[in-house]
């Protein structure tokens, strides 16, 4: 193992380390009497320029792979990797901005530290190709999120949140770590190419059950970071108690980190096949042994990535009509979007069509919900409250960020030419490219109705926000930088809708990369 | 012909003078009067112009909607330009009648304007569309005419008369849409070439089948609603007594000769076959027209609605002498008949027009002095207090029975000279009608000027000379038509021969 | 040049948006220029493509995204002419009778105006993908505007609005995507995607669902439900906007991507129950209930708004059935159609909304009964006779010659049809005629609630006079010549119906 080459590839992460000691450094040596305004301000700074930092330093982690002593890869760079790292700082330091005026915590620099770990615990997460790798980052990142969660001390909800995804999430890293653990006794690795290659080469009939055994456990620890039904009870809770600014980042960095993961790992299992395509060829090669087992794998894992979507489609949207909670509503939003993305994770082929679109949808639904978050935490300090009647007559308390909420939401009901139409059209087009008829089709139409379900709670906050007259119009103050990172994730989201193929020219120009 | 379209002008002059009298406030009356005078002069104008041999003449055409087979395709012989000259008298009648329009004058002359574009338009149309548009123009500012300005029960009046007219017009529409569909043409003239040589009737057999008959009901259901024919006259007493009497003028004089006119122009060219095969069915409705039409006008007791069924009487005798010359396969003697009787219905239409317009403004002119009162016991000995007044009155109660010497003699002989030989049976029955007819009219003439002068009439006034100078050129044509039928005899028997050598029954 | 009418719109949105609170007046002002240049915009466009016979012009034509061959391709033909002048006389309409919208004005026209540049993009769009982003775009100013301003039960009517035809454009997404992974041809331009070869199973499957997807905008029975609430909720510049053009959007959707791109859609199945033996049969049976049953519903309501809302539908109804004819003159009625009752409706729903009901404030007939509204506001009432009389067919209007033109083409197609639709006219006569009596020229006596609120209705203003001129004398000049769209129709028509490979 060549560490010279571990520590170019780690360059990011470490970039992000340092800034959180950094940042803790200054605040807690150098501020501890400056006023609360100062610290927040200097922290998040530092913060940013942290991930500007781990930005730059992206570039030199070097294309190709990082091998472990026995020439197995450890650690990918560029290509989806790169666009989801990318994405990952870009997200954090958002919700670093987001931080200006917030008055939650005193311990600021902590949170701002948490942040940058849990941060590099993604960029882990979004490069790893080895389980352990995998699950080192997971945990990173995870526990970032548990403590972030439960940050405003103060807030009784807030702590029961932490508690209750401090739970959730501990039974689901075990699950995740029961699940590798068969994965490794299967296949004698840890190493997602070298597992698809045991696969390939042992019959995996023999060991059908443990494989299957396995496979949930993985799944269940999986879709528990990306909250897909059944496994997204902690999710509600958590955007509820969560700070604003903690929520935004669990909604959105915490997604891109998953969803990459996700795509390496089904990635890897294409990628031994070459341009072989899981689910079409699953007929065809009857005669042929070895594919019929490593299909095992992969029809497997695609039938259980096909009923999480279903599933999380289908409760997502429907428990959020009901909901009267706006964060609630966005979780189960959340909920229903990750089930969208999961479907072309399902439908995932070799072509790069898949990858981009899911990496189109997470970023952009990142950026959005980002956005979302920023907006609810403004009115929350406003009002007190998130509840669906505090968000009445916001056209007239603050039409800007009405107009933001306007953008944001439509975006995320997938209203062209807003961005979340695009990254919508982008995913079902390229869930029929891989099959465009019978099963695929009928998820498609599932998921575009379930949208169309899904533009009823949406506009029950934007009647609010326009339609329905205010109980009180005393006029709502936004701290300028809060406006400028609300102002610009809109912009963000009409630019990018009425110009898809920037971003998807970019991320196809990353792509090839691996 | 010259190039000036007369016909255009004709129709379009009306139109203007509606907007201007809509615009024109207090002054709306003298520009309807204005503007019905030129189009009398206009319409004479036509008249004098027609061609000699009885064909269509002054013919304007342009296209319009070729692929629907809408033309705007205008033309008159001596049928439409008589029907544009009476239209033209009746309408300057109605205008000169009604004096004490004081409501909204603007409006109420706007659409008597109106109605005379739609007459004047469907008079002189050639083209389905075009004849359909001007037909179905005339019938909303009649509704208005009467819905607004009627007397106490104008609203179930205007709505029934509207929603009959609309059934009929319904009817119609549908069977030319059936024609439509089979020949793809709407030009009467073609239409009518295509009908006498029985190629219509095989083309809308090829493509819809045996519904030619149903056409031809449809078609003619249209035109008796208009008219009327018994059994769907009952529109016609309400309308009539409700709408002010200068609108009744106008409803009787010109409207009801739309539905004749539309008889001859349309129903019998294209159907002429189907007529012929109803003949027996349809005679004994006109038939049933003229008797009930004589002994209803017996029974009523408001005068309005004696002219009215006495109108309904009237109009029967126009529709028995269409029905009774539908004989297939005419020998010689039989065309002479079948001539005599279609000059008399021409004749008849412009006499009845005349005629009765002017029985229903000297009503107008009766309730104008009493306040209202029109029945026919509410008078008595009226000649004494205004004899003018009862003579001149006289003159056209005369008329109206068909006494001869007055005009309205002329047309009702010569249809019982045609009907006779060509169907006995009808003309002796209507006799009856003719007889009762005569009945009412004395007893009106009795009620109303006879007798004893109750106290309360005793200083009825006698006709100012206003009214005198009004009705003097209508008492003289009454007069003129009488003695010198010749005068529009001679300009309509050709066309008459005309119309009956491309009929085919 | 055309490609203006949609950024000057959109650009006229967003400078409302702008725009300081507090100056209704400027706002108007801006929305009627706004729509006036759109209006011009669509008479040169329509008269420039004179002396080219309406031949498809195509206006911009770049990449969009080239990696899925997404273009922003944007064309006219003489279909998408004729609807581009309805649009501009709708707007130009909308403005006038919206004059008095004191309640966030400026806000008000900035939707308007949103609105307004979505449905000139439907009309212009060539590439199916843009063809539906501009239709959904004009799906959400829809339900602010009927939210915000609307009237009876107006959060209601919107949202039932907002998610019908969202369900709708549902539809068509799952059509659009799947005929774009069908075709393999990397392109979503309607041309290509005609001329792609989808397999008639394919089409089979798809026709039904994209047809009903844009039908349920065009009000087609059984999913017209949301049409009469809407409407009734809408304020008045937005239910003429909605009847006038946003119907249209469904119709027109209906031509112009399920007809011409899934022609085989509608061929037989090969057996037939009830006589229906394909889906064109299914749609045209669907078209004449409609026609019907919007008619006889009509003429049982009480409140004036619903009586037009359901005779929306009813019109509607003959647009979709001269587009079930596919034959030169019930296609060419259909479009004429779009067009007329686009003119008629608005003008309906104008005088009804505004000029009525801003003055009496109710729109029961019961009442209306009572005011005597033909003597106070004579203009009101004639107004109405005259769009009354259009609204019933009276040859000399346009919808004359448009319902006759489907007539005519439904019988070549299929008599039945012909007759049940004659129904809907006889009953449409009679609705159009009831609404008018009760509403004006009712003889009730008058009830002691007129004493209390006095006699004297406010006048008539400018421009509400301008707008009814502008739409009278539009149905007025293509009933009397309806050559003048005609000739921009026919050989539209004709191209599409000789490119569906029918």
């Amino acid at each position: 193992m060549n560490f010279a080459d571990l520590f170019r590839a780690t360059l990011p992460e470490t970039a992000l380390e340092i800034a959180a000691l950094v940042v803790l450094v200054v605040d807690l040596g150098f501020l501890r009497k400056a006023a609360l305004n100062l610290r927040v301000a200097v922290a998040a700074l530092l913060g940013v320029a942290g991930c500007a930092a781990a930005l730059w330093m992206l570039p030199f982690q070097g294309l190709g792979f990082v091998y472990s002593g026995t020439g197995e890869l450890l650690l990918a760079s560029g290509g989806s990797s790169a666009v989801a790292q990318i994405g990952i700082l870009l997200l954090t330091a958002l919700t670093l901005l987001l931080l200006a005026d917030s008055t939650f915590t005193r311990h600021v620099g902590e949170y701002v530290a948490v942040v940058l770990m849990a941060a590099a615990g993604g960029l882990l997460i979004s490069a790893a190709q080895d389980l352990l790798v995998i699950f080192i980052g997971l945990e990173l990142l995870s526990l970032g999120l548990y403590i972030l969660t439960a940050f405003a001390k103060k807030s009784g909800r807030s702590a029961e949140a932490a508690m209750k995804y401090y739970l959730f999430g501990g039974m689901s890293a075990a699950f995740l770590l029961f699940g590798f653990s068969y994965l490794y006794g299967i296949a004698g690795s840890t190493n997602l190419h070298q597992i698809m290659l045991a696969m390939y080469e042992w019959n995996a009939f023999r060991a059908a059950p443990l494989l299957y055994v396995s496979l949930v456990m993985i799944a269940a620890g999986l879709g528990f970071k990306v909250a897909a039904v059944p496994f997204h009870l902690w999710a509600p809770d958590t955007y509820e108690g969560a700070p604003a600014p903690a929520a935004a980042f669990i909604a959105s960095v915490s997604k891109v980190a998953s969803f990459a993961l996700l795509i390496s790992i089904s990635t890897a299992a294409m990628h031994v096949f070459g341009g072989l395509n899981a689910m079409v060829t699953f007929e065809v090669h009857s005669g042929a042994v070895a594919t019929q087992n490593y299909l095992g794998f992969a029809v497997s894992w695609s039938m259980i990535l096909a009923v999480l979507p279903v599933a999380s489609m289908v409760l997502g949207n429907l428990a959020a009509l009901a909901q009267v909670s706006v964060r609630r509503l966005l979780a189960y939003s959340a909920i229903a979007h990750a089930g969208y993305m999961l479907l072309g994770l399902a439908y995932f082929s070799y072509t790069p069509r898949s990858a981009e679109a899911i990496l189109y949808y997470v970023l952009t639904y990142g950026l959005t919900t980002v956005g979302a978050f920023g907006v609810v935490g403004v009115v929350e300090r406003a009002t007190g409250s998130d509840r669906l009647d505090a968000f009445l007559g916001l056209h007239k308390r603050n039409p800007l960020l009405a107009v933001v909420l306007l953008v944001l939401f439509l975006s995320l009901a997938g209203i062209p030419p807003l961005v979340g139409f695009w990254a919508k059209f982008n995913l079902f087009a390229a869930v029929l490219q891989v099959y465009p008829t019978g099963a695929g089709l009928g998820l498609v139409v599932l998921a575009v109705g379930m949208s169309a379900v899904s533009l009823y709670y949406y506009l029950q906050v934007l009647k609010r926000a326009y339609v329905m007259s205010a109980v009180d119009d005393t006029p709502i103050a936004v701290h300028p930088v809060t406006l400028a990172v609300l102002l610009l994730v809109a912009t963000g989201a009409v630019l990018l809708g009425c110009f898809p193929a920037l971003l998807q020219g970019w991320i196809a120009g990353f792509y090839p990369g691996l | 012909m010259n190039g000036l379209p007369i016909l255009t002008l004709l129709t379009v002059l009306p139109v203007l003078g509606a907007v201007i009298a809509l615009v024109a406030g207090r002054h709306a009356r003298s520009v309807a009067l204005l503007t019905t005078l030129c189009g009398l002069a206009l319409a004479l104008v036509v008249w004098t112009k027609l061609p000699i041999d009885g064909s269509i003449g002054l013919v304007e055409r342009a296209a319009w909607a070729p692929s629907l087979g809408i033309e705007y395709h205008l033309g008159v012989d001596a049928l439409g330009a008589l029907m544009l000259v009476l239209s033209a008298i009746v309408t300057l009648l109605s205008v000169d009648a009604a004096d004490h329009v004081h409501r909204q004058p603007n409006l109420y002359f706007g659409l008597v304007l109106l109605l005379e574009a739609g007459l004047f338009g469907s008079f002189t149309a050639l083209n389905f569309f075009h004849w359909f548009l001007f037909w179905e123009l005339s019938l909303i500012p009649a509704f208005f005419l009467i819905k607004l300005w009627g007397g106490a029960k104008r609203g179930p009046a205007a709505t029934q008369f509207f929603v009959y007219t609309m059934a009929g017009s319904v009817a119609l529409l549908l069977a030319f849409l059936a024609v439509f569909l089979s020949t793809g043409n709407m030009d009467f003239i073609q239409l009518a070439a295509m009908a006498s040589s029985g190629q219509l009737e095989q083309m809308v057999t090829a493509h819809l089948g045996p519904v030619m008959m149903w056409l031809a009901i449809g078609a003619l259901a249209g035109f008796a609603v208009k008219v009327p024919l018994a059994p769907f006259h009952t529109w016609l007493p309400a309308a009539y007594s409700e709408a002010p009497s200068p609108v009744t003028m106008l409803l009787t004089g010109a409207m009801s000769k739309m539905g004749v006119y539309g008889l001859l122009r349309i129903a019998v060219p294209l159907f002429g076959h189907q007529i012929a095969q109803l003949r027996t069915p349809l005679l004994a409705l006109a038939v049933l027209t003229i008797v009930m039409g004589a002994w209803a006008a017996a029974a009523q007791k408001d005068l309005k609605r004696v002219f009215a069924y006495s109108s309904v009487n009237h109009l029967g005798y126009c529709l028995l002498g269409i029905f009774a010359l539908a004989v297939p396969a005419a020998g010689a003697a039989e065309q002479t008949s079948q001539a005599a009787a279609l000059n008399g219905v021409i004749l008849q239409m412009f006499n009845h027009g005349i005629t009765a317009a002017a029985l229903f403004w000297f009503v107008a002119m009766l309730q104008e002095r009493t306040g209202g009162e029109r029945g026919i016991n509410d008078f008595g000995g009226l000649r004494k207090p205004a004899p003018v007044f009862a003579g001149l009155m006289g003159i056209v109660l005369f008329s109206s029975l068909g006494l001869p010497g007055l005009n309205g003699f002329v047309g009702e002989f010569l249809i019982f000279r045609g009907v006779f030989p060509l169907s006995w049976v009808a003309a002796t029955v209507s006799i009856l009608g003719l007889l009762v007819t005569a009945a009412v009219i004395l007893t009106v003439i009795q009620k109303v000027f006879a007798g004893p002068v109750p106290e309360r009439w005793a200083s009825f006034p006698d006709m100012y000379g206003k009214e005198r100078l009004a009705m003097a050129p209508v008492i003289g044509l009454m007069l003129l038509l009488g003695l010198v039928p010749q005068l529009i005899v001679d300009s309509v028997n050709p066309t008459v021969v005309n119309l009956l050598a491309h009929w085919r029954f | 040049m055309l490609a203006w009418t949609i950024y000057l719109s959109f650009a006229g949105a967003l400078a409302q948006a702008l725009l300081p609170k507090g100056k209704p007046s400027l706002s108007r002002w801006l929305a009627l220029i706004v729509a006036l240049a759109g209006l011009a915009l669509a008479v040169a466009g329509f008269a420039a493509g004179i002396p080219n016979h309406f031949a498809r012009v195509i206006i911009v034509d770049v990449p969009w995204v080239s990696s899925m061959g997404i273009h922003y391709l944007l064309a006219a033909d003489g279909i998408s002419l004729v609807l581009v002048l309805l649009t501009g006389l709708a707007a130009v309409a909308g403005v006038l009778f919206s004059w008095n919208i004191e309640l966030r004005t400026n806000e008000f026209f900035a939707f308007y105006l949103a609105l307004i540049g979505g449905v000139y993009g439907v009309f212009l769009s060539f590439d199916l993908f843009l063809l539906f982003v501009f239709y959904e775009i004009a799906i959400v100013p829809k339900y602010f505007l009927i939210a915000i301003w609307g009237s009876t039960r107006r959060e209601y009517g919107a949202m039932k609005l907002a998610l019908y035809s969202f369900v709708g454009s549902a539809m068509v997404l799952v059509g659009l995507l799947a005929a774009y992974a069908t075709s393999g041809s990397h392109s979503t331009g309607l041309v290509d995607l005609a001329h792609a070869g989808l397999p008639v199973s394919f089409q089979m499957w798809v026709f039904p669902l994209v047809f009903t997807g844009f039908a349920i905008l065009a009000g087609m029975w059984p999913f017209h439900t949301w049409a009469p609430t809407g409407h009734v909720a809408a304020p008045t510049a937005a239910s003429m906007l909605l009847a006038g053009v946003v119907m249209k959007l469904g119709a027109y959707g209906c031509l112009r991507v399920a007809i011409s791109l899934f022609p085989h859609g509608m061929d037989p199945w090969g057996f037939s129950f009830l006589g229906v033996g394909s889906w064109r049969d299914v749609f045209a049976v669907l078209a004449v209930i409609g026609i019907v049953y919007g008619a006889l519903v009509a003429l049982a309501q009480t409140d004036f708004k619903f009586v037009i809302g359901y005779s929306s539908v009813s019109h509607m109804g003959f647009v979709l059935l001269g587009l079930m004819t596919l034959n030169q003159i019930g296609m060419t009625g259909a479009v004429l159609q779009m067009f007329s009752h686009g003119v008629i409706a608005g003008l309906l729903f104008a005088i009804v909304g505004r000029i009525v009901y801003e003055r009496t404030h109710t729109r029961q007939l019961a009442e209306l009964e009572t005011m005597h509204l033909s003597k106070r506001l004579p203009f009101a009432a004639w107004a109405f006779v005259i769009a009354g009389m259009a609204s019933m067919g009276l040859p000399g209007f346009s919808g004359f010659v448009a319902e006759l033109q489907v007539l005519v083409g439904s019988w070549v197609a299929k008599p039945g049809w012909t007759i049940a639709a004659g129904v809907g006219i006889v009953v449409g006569v009679a609705y159009t005629w009831r609404a008018l009596q009760k509403a004006f020229f009712s003889d009730a006596p008058p009830s002691a609630h007129m004493h209390e609120h006095g006699h004297e209705l406010a006048a008539i203003t400018v421009p509400e006079v301008a707008g009814v001129a502008l739409l009278v004398a539009a149905t007025l000049i293509v009933g009397l010549y309806p050559r003048i769209l005609l000739e921009a129709i026919e050989p539209a028509v004709k191209t599409l119906l000789a490119g569906g490979g029918r």
